[in-house]
């Protein structure tokens, strides 16, 4: 049966992990993910939903083979930082890529996928991940 | 009696776009496994093990999107055809419309009906915009589709989908509807029960009762009322469970291959099951020229089929560059032995 506590934790992020939304500093423009309450630049507190473009590149990146609970079905995994155009260093998951194509400052973009599965009848997560370009 | 189906406001096709997973299983593959040879197809599509009719949903809507160039608020219905909704239970359009950004104002709900629930929700799309209710609405087919191990059905069953955007025609439309007409009757050719894993068919009995009889009665219902013949058309994509069947229906109708060929991409991607006809007009609109009509007819067992004539824009030239061509997907591809297939298909019951 369901764990109500569990779901509504994850659901109020449902915005930012489906969408890659981060926050603005509407005093001095810093963006930033995941959205803050508070400007880590100048401490502002008038932040605005920023959508960022999904386009970054690897900055580091391994292989996770000993995963935590609820994400066994997806190993072996490429996990990496991502730094977004926009600046910010987001650490996610890499799809659709073998770990001998991945390198440093390799070019990719966001795309949203099932992230983690709570059991079978429990809720299915999806989020942000990368991968290489289409085109 | 008018069978036609036409709204008051002309609409037509503001964004499309399709996505299929790049992962492919070859036929000679499965075969191998199940001590079978002489294919229906050459490979068949295959989803990653994140991906769900969801996540493809989302990728093409996202595409759709970038070709329509508009704000998503505007969207007033996301309507997803599947069957392959990842829950029982629980809207899969919502999860869609929350990641696009069409959320709140809007409605959201998932259409069934086997292989032309996509078609079924543009139809619906097509009436909310074209009565004035709705400026837009986008219509999704999606499926990661099932076959029972070893089943004929096994090894044309893949993953795909695609997404298109109604709003009232004006010289932004990339493609408008002349007109769409809809079949249905009763036939039990296909049918899977509450709790069942893998669909059951009727073997012999889903080719001519069900297949060829919808879908060569949709397509002269509608070039009857619109007073066409097959001529007309420059391009003509039918529901492709297979590379023969489709062709069969051409012939049926009069229309030489070469206009069925660009849109029928079964061969290489299998049968994307809801998505199947709306992949095939995203690759013939990727390449299409402005003037071209186009003859589209699905196929849902159960069963029926809606068809559709589509007249093709000036704007296509410049908003087909917009987003991934449906063969950007279709070509890019890794290949998966059946054991691996297996595991992507959830089909290891631990
Ligand atoms: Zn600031």
């Amino acid at each position: 049966m369901g764990r109500p506590m569990q779901v509504s934790r994850y659901w109020r992020h449902f915005k930012e992990k489906y969408r890659l939304i981060g926050g603005k500093c509407k005093n001095c423009g810093h963006v930033h993910f995941p959205k803050r309450p508070v400007c880590p630049e100048c401490g502002g507190k008038d932040i605005e939903d920023f959508q960022f473009s999904g386009k970054g590149k690897v900055v580091s990146w391994t292989i996770v083979r000993n995963p935590p609970s609820g994400y066994e079905y997806y190993k072996p995994y490429p996990i990496a930082l991502v730094e977004l155009e926009e600046g910010p260093v987001v650490l996610a998951q890499l799809t659709d890529v073998d770990p001998e194509e991945i390198d440093f400052g390799m070019e990719v973009e966001m795309v949203t996928r099932k992230v983690r599965e709570f059991e079978e009848d429990g809720i299915i997560l999806y989020g942000y991940k990368f991968r290489p370009p289409i085109k | 009696m008018r069978r036609l189906l036409k709204p008051i406001k002309d609409v037509g096709i503001v964004g499309y776009g399709a996505y299929v997973p790049m992962f492919r299983i070859k036929n000679e593959e499965i075969g191998r496994v199940w001590g079978v040879n002489g294919f229906p197809i050459q490979e068949k599509s295959v989803n990653n093990l994140d991906e769900d009719a969801i996540t493809i949903g989302i990728e093409a809507a996202r595409n759709a999107l970038k070709r329509a160039r508009i704000n998503p608020r505007e969207i007033r219905a996301l309507w997803f055809g599947t069957e392959s909704k990842p829950y029982a239970v629980k809207p899969s359009a919502t999860v869609i419309a929350e990641a696009i950004g069409a959320t709140p104002d809007l409605d959201a709900a998932d259409f069934e009906f086997a292989c032309k629930a996509g078609t079924e929700a543009l139809q619906a799309a097509i009436g909310f915009v074209g009565s004035g209710m709705a400026k837009y609405a986008m219509a999704i087919g999606a499926d990661t589709s099932q076959g029972r191990p070893g089943d004929h059905l096994e090894f044309t069953a893949s993953a795909g989908g695609a997404a298109y955007i109604v709003g009232e025609k004006t010289s932004e439309t990339l493609a408008y509807f002349e007109g769409s007409y809809s079949y249905v009757t009763d036939t039990p050719d296909f049918w899977r029960r509450q709790h069942e894993h893998y669909p059951r068919h009727g073997n012999r009995f889903t080719g001519e009762p069900a297949y060829f009889h919808q879908i060569v009665s949709a397509a002269k219902g509608l070039m009857e009322e619109l007073d066409y013949s097959p001529s007309d058309f420059d391009y003509a994509v039918f529901h492709q469970p297979n590379v023969k069947f489709p062709l069969t229906v051409a012939k049926i109708l009069g229309i030489p291959k070469e206009k069925v060929l660009p849109g029928l991409l079964s061969g290489i991607i299998g049968n994307t099951y809801s998505g199947a006809t709306l992949v095939g007009i995203s690759a013939v609109l990727d390449i299409a020229k402005p003037g071209d009509r186009i003859l589209w007819v699905s196929f849902g067992s159960g069963a029926g089929s809606d068809a559709f004539s589509l007249i093709v824009q000036d704007a296509i030239e410049e908003k087909r560059e917009l987003a991934p061509k449906t063969m950007d997907y279709v070509n890019r591809k890794k290949y998966l032995d059946y054991a691996l297939y297996a595991k992507h298909r959830g089909k290891y019951i631990m």
